[in-house]
């Protein structure tokens, strides 16, 4: 997989200030995701939900022996959902466990400067600017920075205050 | 590392844990010879083998270790500062060790001659000690530095042999050092502050009647014990031996390849079970079973009683005991439970610090458990048992509980919550908060608790692998925490099962059993009100959809999810609660490798973790548990439900002026249930069959000495044939009648509606009485089977029969139920619903000798309605009675006033007889 053997460059630029991004559209928005983050791209293919789960939980997977949480970020994003379209997801690592974020589409590898990235725009939808760890100005279009630890950080419920 | 030096830490380290824990009961009852002999056979077995391995640090001390301990069997008088010094000195052996270890069997270097020195001078002491009575000579060369000790008073001046205080201090100063590296577990640093306390204090006075020289027993002890020691040696490598020592990673690696047997045998399974008569079949089975088997034994291989988690335990509990000042007794109950070596591995640390948690904060010292009238000794109790595939561990003092009050000042003080949300919680929620992250109430910080990283660790450690972690408290009696695992982590035997299109597995472990529902099988599901119910066995199964539980139900109305004609129903069993799961498809049993749901989901009590199936897919584990806790929050609002039903209900029916009254509901022939009112039943009976007699052609029973003639509810029924027969037994006027049944099912307060009408002779027609259909029995149709001239006797004149009575009432119940009542008296009965419908069949002509009408109606009621019968002429003269639920004074005044005859109250069906016999009678003899 191409966007594995891209793991190594990552590795050598670590000292720069140049990241990579794998961009995915989601809701024809583009969205960057650290390439350092993304294990997998594979098709999510039957799809067991979880009752009770949060909303945007697609349901659990298996991919290569492994289950994997699959997160709907149509549903995350609070955009409707893709009509009759084959999506794809991004296999993501957090807290040493597996995580797909299903979306419309992969793009390409792009490599910016982490200089060029500009904070959130103020008038962002807050439950986009939630996820989001800035935005790339590129030619035509715009990218915004999916911040993986803060996405998947706010799913969990603190116990302490489930309990109260 | 070589096999031998390997070979002789592991056993080493576990004698070391065996003579901890024997240490400290020997240090309770220290005249106890076996426990010392013991103590000392493992000590002298160590020693022995560092000499041999040439480890002469470790030798150095247990050498020194073993002397103390030669002085104890000789009689010298055991003291706690002695015991402590023997447990420091094992601790520095399994510090030692644990380096040897990491070194890869090179000994550390260290100067142990600190502790060996104030080894020595124990040994000294108890020599002195020793001497009040005895001969001296019981010590021997193995204290080399003692002298001669002439003097039995003990005085403080230094002794030789024994350290200064300086030289104390400095000791522990270093062995402070040298600790930190090791074990930070161990609080050596009081211990050795204490022991220096010890020396200093004057060695309790000898006790002359325990000692008890015995220099060559002692070496003949030794002998043994070497023997002993060499026994051992020889049985491990013996062919003989009954168990052997197998790596743990090996069996580990035998455990993952056995999942993944399993596994590719479901898949295996999966494929055949799509070809029929494949020739795989019968092999396959084989390999089926033997995978079983396997699995079986491998899982054997993993469990371990929970006791070897607690082996530490009483040391740890002593060793507080002493620090705390306070006397501690621990408990120890069902050590032998077993569980997987996993899972045991990962409570031994959450365990041991709640004891300490228990032993710090949770028992008071020995002065306010005085004042609180508790014993002074405070106990730490540890039980664990099996539950229902968990194990249930429970650490329980009798303390003083947790404090609410502050732990609430705490909530507050960490801003965890406000406080008019803390004022809303009740207790069991305000406990829960012990186990919030940085969280501790002990007022202050003490070397052994405090800290506030306590018990939200052990609460993510136990739920790291699954398991709960409860908190019970009550003031001033103590708390208990408890501990709910699975009982292994790997393997579990589920049933897959569907529900709205989605399948899910269920432990088999919790499944009882499983019923096929279907409408004319013997299992129906029937419902009390809106509530699925199933009998089963004599017993009432209350039922669940599983989509209804986990909220996947997808149709219209939830209702509908049970399929009363069609169904699986698991019927699970947890804790003590048994109830139905109602599932669309039972597909078959797998074994299943249970994975932990991912953090994201642990939260959803529904599951107890996921897995993929033999066909790749994921499926979802139900956790029994969840169920029944859903089933009981389920229950109970559907309770509020119908209660507001109920409410509903009752107004209902206030409206309607219909009332529930009490039926009698029984079964004969048919399954279907029968019912008569219960206010026509004189009396339940069970006659046993012997009386049973038959005297001209039919059955009679003697009672009450009179004959009582049996009457079936189907023509060409019979009685039973033994045991006892139940019947129903309608009585009148000294004349009895007993109306077989088959059985006697239940009384029921309701409304009866006649919905069905019946062209059956003795049955009244069918009316819903607890959501089932029901016959209700037409009693005026057997009473004349027992007795031909029943309501001709009671009908003085034939002419009664002629008497037509027009019966006007809005509920359909009395009608149908007083309608017998009157046609049994000899009446000719005509009904109608209202006073609208009474007085078209009036003006129609139809001529009735009397009326009976109801006060409560709609529309027109009766008092309205019989105002306007008495206004008109014609019907001026019929004698009417007012039937009421409701009978006052003022009614009955009321009912005079507009021209009731009489007054009856419903239910008095005597009365309301004599009634019309009377107005009859009065009308005839103005006729006459």
């Amino acid at each position: 997989m191409s966007v594995l053997d891209n793991n190594v460059i990552v590795d050598e630029n670590a000292g720069s200030d140049m990241i990579q991004y794998v961009t995915v559209v989601i809701g024809g928005q583009l969205f960057g995701l650290p390439i350092s983050q993304v294990h997998d791209v594979f098709v999510p293919e039957s799809v067991t939900r979880v009752p009770g789960s949060a909303p945007e939980v697609a349901g659990v997977l298996n991919l290569r022996g492994r289950i994997v949480t699959a997160i709907n970020m149509r549903r995350r994003l609070h955009l409707p959902p893709l009509e009759d379209e084959q999506m794809m997801a991004v296999g993501i690592e957090y807290k040493h466990e597996s995580y797909g974020l299903v979306i419309d589409t992969v793009g390409e590898v792009l490599t910016l400067s982490s200089g060029s990235a500009e904070s959130n725009p103020s008038n962002l939808d807050r439950r986009w600017a939630e996820i989001a760890g800035g935005v790339h100005r590129l030619d035509g279009q715009l990218m915004v920075i999916l911040d993986v630890d803060r996405l998947l950080g706010s799913m969990f419920t603190e116990p302490a205050l489930a309990a109260a | 590392m070589d096999d031998l030096l390997s070979e002789f830490i592991t056993e080493t380290n576990e004698s070391l844990d065996v003579v901890d824990v024997e240490l400290v009961k020997f240090e309770q009852e220290p005249n106890n010879a076996t426990i010392l002999d013991n103590i000392f056979r493992l000590v002298h077995t160590i020693k022995g083998t560092c000499g041999f391995l040439g480890l002469p640090r470790l030798e150095g001390i247990a050498h020194a270790a073993e002397t103390l301990m030669g002085k104890f069997r000789d009689g010298a008088p055991v003291t706690q500062g002695a015991v402590s010094l023997i447990l420091i000195s094992i601790d520095q052996i399994k510090e030692i060790l644990a380096d040897l270890e990491a070194a890869g069997g090179e000994e550390p270097q260290g100067d142990d001659s600190e502790l060996i020195g104030k080894l020595e001078a124990m040994s000294a002491e108890a020599d002195v000690a020793m001497a009040g009575g005895a001969a001296p000579e019981a010590s021997v060369e193995e204290a080399p530095v003692e002298v001669d000790v002439p003097d039995q008073e003990i005085e403080r001046p230094l002794r030789p042999g024994e350290v200064s205080l300086d030289e104390l201090e400095r000791a522990f100063r270093e062995t402070d050092i040298e600790v930190e590296v090791a074990d930070p577990v161990v609080e050596v640093e009081p211990e050795v502050a204490e022991v220096a306390e010890k020396v200093e204090e004057p060695t309790p006075e000898p006790v002359a009647a325990k000692v008890e020289p015995k220099p060559e027993a002692k070496s003949a002890a030794k002998k043994a014990a070497a023997g002993d020691g060499g026994e051992k040696k020889a049985a491990g490598g013996g062919v003989s031996n009954q168990s052997i020592r197998v790596a743990v990673d090996t069996l580990e690696h035998l455990m993952t390849m056995v999942s993944e047997l399993v596994l590719t045998r479901n898949q295996l399974l999966e494929i055949v079970r799509r070809h029929e008569d494949s020739e795989f079949k019968v092999p396959l089975q084989r390999l089926s079973n033997v995978t079983a088997e396997l699995q079986e034994g491998v899982m054997a291989t993993r469990m371990q009683p929970i006791g070897n988690a607690w082996q530490k335990l009483p040391r740890i509990v002593r060793d507080l005991s002493q620090e705390l000042e306070k006397p501690i007794e621990l408990d120890m109950i069902g050590a032998d439970t077993e569980l997987d070596r996993q899972v045991l591995e990962m409570i031994k640390d959450p365990l041991t610090h709640m004891v300490r948690n228990s032993a710090d904060h949770g028992l008071e010292l020995p002065e306010a458990r005085r004042a609180a009238g508790k014993q002074e000794k405070g106990t730490i109790t540890l039980a664990a048992y099996h539950e229902g595939g968990h194990i249930i561990i429970e650490v329980r003092d009798d303390g003083k509980g947790i404090d609410v009050d502050r732990v609430k000042a705490k909530i507050i003080e960490r801003g965890l919550a406000t406080e008019s949300e803390v004022e809303k919680m009740t207790d069991p929620q305000i406990h829960k908060f012990i186990f919030a992250a940085g969280f501790s109430t002990a007022a202050e910080v003490t070397s052994v608790s405090g800290r506030g990283v306590g018990m939200d660790v052990v609460r993510n450690n136990i739920e790291l692998i699954g398991g709960t972690v409860d908190l019970r408290s009550t003031a001033g009696k103590g708390s208990s925490f408890i501990i709910k695992i699975p009982l292994t982590l790997a393997i579990v035997s589920t049933l897959i099962v569907e529900a709205s299109g989605d399948r899910f597995a269920i432990p088999q472990l919790s499944v009882v059993e499983l019923v096929r529902v279907q409408t004319n099988s013997e299992h129906r599901i029937e419902r009390i009100k809106d509530t699925p119910v199933l009998r089963l066995r004599n017993k009432l199964l209350p039922l669940v959809h599983l989509s209804q539980l986990l909220g996947i139900y997808e149709g219209e109305n939830i209702e509908d999810a049970i399929d009363t004609d069609n169904g699986f129903i698991v019927v699970m069993q947890v804790g003590s609660q048994t109830f139905g799961v109602v599932v669309d498809g039972v597909f078959h049993t797998e074994e299943i490798v249970v994975k932990p749901m991912s953090t994201m989901l642990r939260n959803l009590g529904m599951f107890s973790g996921n897995t993929i199936l033999g066909d790749g897919s994921v499926i979802m584990i139900i956790d029994p548990n969840g169920i029944a806790g859903a089933m009981a929050s389920h229950a109970s609002s559907s309770v509020a439900e119908s209660e507001e039903e109920e409410n509903e209900d009752l107004q209902r029916k206030a409206i309607s002026g219909q009332s529930a009254i009490s039926l009698l509901l029984f079964r004969s022939g048919e399954p279907e249930p029968k019912a008569v009112p219960l206010s026509l039943v004189t009396r339940l009976e069970e006659f046993d069959i012997s009386k049973i007699e038959r005297s001209n052609g039919r059955d009679l029973v003697q009672y009450r000495g009179a004959l009582m003639p049996l009457v079936y509810i189907n023509e060409g029924d019979t009685h039973k044939t033994e045991g006892t027969q139940p019947m129903l037994v309608f009585s009148d006027a000294g004349r009895s009648m007993g109306l077989v049944v088959d059985e006697i099912v239940d009384i029921v307060e309701d409304r009866m509606n006649i919905e069905v009408g019946s062209e059956r002779p003795g049955v009244l027609g069918s009316a819903v009485v607890k959501d089932r259909a029901t016959e209700i029995i037409d009693l005026g149709y057997y009473l004349p089977q027992a007795f031909e001239d029943w309501f001709m006797r009671k009908e003085m004149d034939i002419q009664a029969l002629t008497k037509k009575v027009l019966f006007v009432d809005d509920s359909s119940f009395f009608r149908n139920m007083l309608t017998p009542v009157l046609k049994a008296a000899g009446y000719d009965v005509t009904t109608c619903v209202g006073p609208a419908e009474a007085f078209e069949l009036l003006e129609n002509g139809d001529k009735f000798n009397a009326i009976v009408s109801d006060i409560e109606m709609p529309d027109i009621n009766g008092f309205e309605f019989c105002e306007s019968i008495r206004r008109d002429p014609r019907f001026r003269n019929i004698p009417i009675l007012a039937l009421s639920s409701m009978v006052t004074p003022a009614s009955i005044e009321r009912g005079r006033q507009a021209g009731f005859d009489d007054y009856v109250a419903k239910f008095d069906r005597p009365g309301l007889i004599a009634a019309l016999k009377d107005v009859f009678s009065g009308e005839m003899g103005a006729a006459a």
